[in-house]
């Protein structure tokens, strides 16, 4: 049974307050979930108060920000800072993204920071991604042949084939829409979530691949693949523009189309 | 320093509610609305089979305000229910999954709803059409 409500370990209320200098006359305020294993409390919601003349166009900028001039303490995960590496996932303003790709500007008042939602918190804005990851590992993201590789060329394929395979291949695993799924959040252990799905997906439209049937029979449970009651948080998230919920339902097709 | 498990980020109680959202919680509200309300259906055939008293007894308890209620409730639920699942079998069917497409349904459903819904209760009351 889905358990709504925070356990009591998970519960939070604010907290520190970090003004600006009193200089400052363009001030954002960032209210950011906090949590570290060494204290002993419950997370807290700290409020930082950001200058935006000195500070960059983005949300990263503004963590950044933070860490650098206000308060060194805060953690998060960032890398490339162009929406690619998926490192900077988290939900802001209620719904998770890149907090790189993101403009502050897009927020109207108090931006409200958190990590991931309903995932183990390791540190602050930091979730445990272990579980994903290895629901990832678990539908075998790579190509699976029968047949021996031509002779002296490629797999090749036409340009149509290659065409199904838009959409789904520019995914970066950030694993914004999994954990914006109500279905993920009450059955991630046995859900697959969308994001993983949409590579199982990926696999399975892809015109070289040979072990379709093998792919659709280890997705062919009520609860690997059907848990998707197409909810559509997961498209209506994507920072990526992509849509797993219809990735999710081609897959359901292909079960259907297979039985004849 | 005393160490604690690892806390469950929060989720319900921060993620921003759109109509995508709303709509699957009042399927899956309508639907079980629905069973419940079918007892209605039951009892309205039986008290037909067991005779005039029983019928009439029927009869009084739903005309009542708060039969009407009920029954009002009842009718919504069925127009809401009927017209999202509409819409999941467009689903099933891959069609309409572009967000435009999704938001364009959403008022569609909605609106729906309501026009079916009063439409319902309209022809019933008398107030248009020929029934009465």
């Amino acid at each position: 049974m889905a358990e709504f409500k925070l356990p009591a370990n998970s519960t939070y209320k604010m907290g520190k307050v970090w003004k600006a200098e009193s200089s400052a006359t363009n001030i954002k305020i960032f209210r950011i979930y906090r949590w570290n294993e060494d204290d002993g409390q419950n997370p807290v919601i700290m409020t930082y108060e950001v200058d935006l003349d000195k500070c960059g166009p983005m949300v990263l900028d503004a963590l950044i920000k933070i860490k650098n001039e206000i308060d060194p303490t805060l953690t998060f995960r960032r890398s490339c800072r162009e929406g690619v590496c998926g490192s900077c996932a988290m939900n802001i303003g209620g719904l998770n993204t890149l907090a790189c790709t993101k403009a502050i500007k897009d927020y109207k008042g108090d931006v409200a920071i958190y990590p991931l939602p309903h995932m183990d918190v390791v540190k602050d804005l930091i979730p445990d991604m272990s579980h994903f990851y290895a629901q990832y590992a678990s539908i075998k993201p790579w190509m699976q042949t029968q047949t021996p590789v031509p002779s002296g060329k490629e797999r090749l394929q036409s340009v149509g084939e290659r065409k199904k395979l838009d959409g789904l291949y520019e995914c970066i695993l950030c694993a914004c829409c999994s954990t914006s799924c109500p279905s993920y959040w009450w059955n991630s252990d046995k859900y697959l979530g969308p994001a993983v799905l949409l590579q199982a997906y990926r696999w399975l439209v892809d015109s070289r691949d040979e072990n379709t049937g093998e792919r659709l029979d280890d997705l062919e449970d009520p609860f690997r693949l059907y848990r998707c009651h197409t909810i559509m948080n997961c498209a209506n998230t994507c920072p990526k523009g992509l849509n797993p919920a219809k990735a999710i339902a081609e897959i359901k097709k292909m079960m259907i189309e297979r039985q004849g | 320093m005393a160490k604690k498990e690892r806390p469950i980020s929060p989720h319900l109680q921060i993620y921003a509610w759109g109509g995508h959202m709303a709509l699957s919680i009042f399927h899956r509200a309508s639907g079980i609305a629905l069973g419940a309300g079918t007892l209605l259906l039951i009892w309205w055939l039986g008290s037909l089979a067991m005779g005039e008293e029983s019928y009439i007894l029927f009869q009084t308890y739903m005309s009542s305000i708060y039969g009407k209620i009920v029954l009002f409730a009842f009718t919504t639920a069925l127009m809401l229910h009927m017209c999202n699942g509409i819409r999941h079998l467009f689903w099933d069917a891959g069609k309409g999954f572009d967000l435009d497409a999704t938001r364009r349904s959403n008022y569609l459903i909605f609106a729906g709803t309501v026009i079916f819904t009063a439409a319902i209760w309209l022809l019933g009351l008398g107030l248009i059409g020929g029934l009465s």
